[in-house]
């Protein structure tokens, strides 16, 4: 069983989760992702590694709660165990040396960013850093990324903090910087990914992105996670999750993310709700 | 000559109850109730006894098939369970899924007379009333010889690997990727054909044996078989036809197209057919196409028609003569109501305006020359294409081998179609110290071809173990 150190919730439904899994944490590298399933009739879910530590054996999950499974996730506390954390999966992120580097992130991919952002880091980039979010408290970690980079943007949807706007604002950000940065990374929701990568293309800047599909197994063995990239079929799991931003195919991409929209909603019809983690104004989770 | 004199023959095979057509094709309950022990004796009266007995033969792991039925003859189960574990550690499972017709069945006696001895049947009788009993007898286990195998992939190779090297005094860990044991029997082979209780019980008696299986241990990602090294004196890999085949036609990605791993698994192992009781999705279709005539497409289409679908379809390029399903399987899914299409071929899936399958359109087949395989070659007519509406079609052409190990671990030499090359007899690799067995060295086969190979590996990994 995989034990919880810690679990805690960073900014509102942005929880990190820490587990002890030793085998998992010697291998993990930037960029990889681990299955988990909460309890034992769990769903398997894909996610983010925001962290780790060889010594200690253990991993930090970043993820937001969205529906039910991530519930129970969000629901755990230190000494409790979860059934399967399972990986390192996927490749991990190049991180040689490629000169100025921008990384784009939002959501939770802010957190699953800072260990590939640390590792550029170290590698001799220079670290141009872009976050994105709803409004300023939903941002986190600007000082973690203040720290390694060399500039860093953030846009808000409210203009709470920072640029204010949608991603497009990125044209503002490019047309900022002396010089094109020599290759993009993109981590976050769909949108922010075939945006940012739409605008690269146009710039001609290489662009990576981190793929978060449908999967199941996370081992090639189902092929739920396919995705066309240079008009080809790869599977997200073992062929990535990282792409060429500008050869997927994002409209099938995003298509093929909706597929249990409908079915996850009923689900919360048939399910008894959840015990209120909001309590006069305080949140007690 | 017999001092009885000739046996009168029985020519009348016994059959084994099942659930009506009606009735199963609304639910996950396994079809075939097998035999009661009157069915089971009457069945193994049948039997010749032949002092050179054929059927064992045509077994891949040379059951002592007259042995067994002997026992049942007389009445004494218990031996009769133990004369079958000698050879086999998972009966429950093969006396269901083995294609008895084409290996020991094939070559009794009696099949010449269309009577061959419903071999399978009485075997999964017998397995069923030892769990029946609620006391599993365990074999002794032999002084522990302080060698450590590692066993990578627990479905059918993997088990009987580590339950004859068990025996065998080795210490045996099995390490599986998802977080259940048993492979494809756990994730592909519906309820209805192998209850899940079925394979755990087959899975719990390696482990009572001794032999540890950890779940959620993926070896070329969590550890290399490098590693394994580390702590292990030999490693088996048996890690299956895991990676699924598409037909690169236009319109795969679309909503509503499955592989056939995808769709069983959603069902299987995640337990998808209990939704919404279970936590993990599955979509409701009214009209499914499944593409191939093997067991996997059988599994498919008749998990469709219990998923509540108005029309399941087999679409076939063959025709029925050449459907590489088991007979019976074909058979169950006619009677459940399964449509096949034969003699067609997909050539191209249209989707609507959300990125949904609404059509397929397909082309006419009809037979030509024979090909290698020996069976007439399916030859396209032109200009015969057709579209029909469909919601969702399911991809069951195959499997190649998953590279997952092969790209992790230097010096084990593959084939162009990516199943691991090695020696017939012994299942060496070409690596040092690891040997393979099972649909990552045959691509996708059956069951019991799994555990023969997994016998043979396990005698020479013994034999290597204690040179």
């Amino acid at each position: 069983m995989n034990r919880v150190i810690a679990r805690e919730m960073i900014v509102p439904n942005m929880h990190l989760l820490t587990l002890e899994v030793p085998d998992v944490a010697r291998k993990i590298e930037p960029g990889q992702f681990v299955i988990v399933r909460a309890d034992e009739d769990g769903e398997r879910i894909p996610l983010s590694v925001a962290d780790f530590d060889r010594e200690q054996g253990t991993i930090t999950i970043v993820f937001m709660e969205v529906g039910a499974s991530t519930g129970v996730l969000a629901g755990l506390k230190a000494g409790d165990t979860i059934p399967t954390c399972v990986g390192p999966l996927g490749n991990a992120t190049e991180t040689g040396h490629f000169g100025k580097v921008m990384l784009v992130a939002g959501c939770y991919g802010i957190g699953s960013m800072l260990p590939v952002c640390r590792a550029l880091k170290q590698s001799g980039n220079r670290i141009i850093t872009v976050l994105e979010a709803r409004s300023s408290y939903l941002l986190y970690w600007a000082d973690r990324y203040g720290t390694q980079s060399e500039k860093l943007f953030t846009i808000t949807r409210d203009g709470s903090l920072g640029m204010k706007g949608h991603i497009k604002r990125l044209t503002d950000v490019f047309n900022s910087l002396p010089e094109p940065p020599d290759r993009v990374i993109v981590n976050g929701c769909t949108y922010l990914m075939a945006r940012t990568s739409e605008l690269t293309k146009e710039l001609g800047i290489p662009t990576i992105v981190n793929l978060n599909p449908i999967m199941i197994d996370g081992t090639g063995m189902c092929g739920v996670c396919r995705v066309t990239v240079a008009n080809q079929m790869k599977f997200a799991c073992v062929d990535g999750p990282e792409f060429n931003g500008h050869e997927v195919d994002w409209k099938e991409f995003l298509a093929r993310r909706k597929q249990y929209i409908d079915e996850e909603t009923s689900f919360f019809k048939h399910t008894e709700p959840k015990a209120p983690v909001h309590k006069e104004g305080k949140c007690l989770s | 000559m017999s001092q009885e004199g000739p046996k009168k023959l029985d020519l009348n095979r016994n059959d084994m109850p099942k659930q009506e057509p009606e009735v199963r094709r609304s639910n996950f309950s396994e079809v075939a109730l097998g035999y009661t022990p009157e069915l089971a004796s009457a069945e193994a009266k049948r039997c010749l006894q032949c002092k050179k007995p054929k059927c064992v033969s045509g077994c891949p792991v040379e059951i002592d098939i007259p042995g067994f039925i002997s026992c049942v003859v007389k009445g004494d189960f218990a031996a009769g369970i133990k004369k079958l574990k000698e050879k086999n550690c998972l009966p429950a499972v093969s006396g269901r899924v083995c294609p008895q017709e084409s290996q020991c069945e094939a070559q009794c006696i009696l099949s010449n007379k269309h009577a061959e001895i419903a071999i399978g049947r009485i075997e999964r009788f017998l397995a069923d009333w030892e769990a029946a009993q609620g006391k599993i007898d365990l074999p002794p286990i032999p002084k522990k010889t302080g060698k450590k195998v590692a066993v990578v992939g627990s479905g059918p190779a993997g088990v009987t690997v580590a339950g004859d090297l068990i025996l065998l005094g080795h210490d045996v860990t099995i390490f599986e990727a998802l977080h259940r044991a048993g492979g494809v029997l756990t994730y592909g082979i519906p309820e209805f054909r192998l209850p899940k209780a079925v394979v755990a019980r087959e899975v719990d008696y390696v482990r009572k044996l001794g032999v540890k299986v950890i779940t959620d241990y993926v070896v070329g990602k969590t550890r290399s078989v490098d590693e394994l090294f580390e702590e292990y004196d030999a490693v088996f890999i048996g890690t299956g036809a895991g990676l699924p085949w598409f037909m690169s036609i236009p319109g795969e990605n679309l909503n509503g197209v499955y592989s056939a791993n995808e769709y069983l698994t959603r069902m299987n192992l995640m337990q998808g057919f209990r939704f919404p009781g279970s936590s993990t999705p599955v979509r409701k279709h009214r009209r499914v196409a499944v593409v191939g005539g093997g067991n996997v497409a059988m599994d498919s289409t008749r998990t469709a028609l219990r998923m509540g679908a108005d029309e399941a379809h087999i679409i076939y390029r063959r025709s029925k003569e050449e459907l590489p399903a088991r007979a019976e399987e074909a058979e169950n899914a006619e009677e459940e109501g399964v449509i096949f299409d034969y003699l067609t071929l997909p050539v191209r899936y249209i989707g609507d305006e959300n990125g949904w399958l609404y059509e397929i359109e397909c082309l006419r087949m009809e037979l030509g020359e024979p090909d290698a395989s020996g069976r007439r070659q399916p030859v396209e007519i032109k200009g015969s294409n057709f579209k029909t509406a469909y919601d969702a079609v399911v991809c069951a052409i195959g499997n190649s081998p998953n590279p997952l190990i092969p790209s992790t671990t230097p010096g084990l030499q593959v084939t162009k179609r990516g199943t691991l090359v090695t020696d017939q007899e012994t299942g060496k690799t070409t690596r040092d110290k690891v040997w393979a067995g099972g649909d990552i060295v045959t691509g996708a086969a059956t069951v019991i071809l799994a555990m023969g190979a997994g016998r043979k590996a396990a005698r020479s990994i013994h034999e290597f173990l204690c040179s």
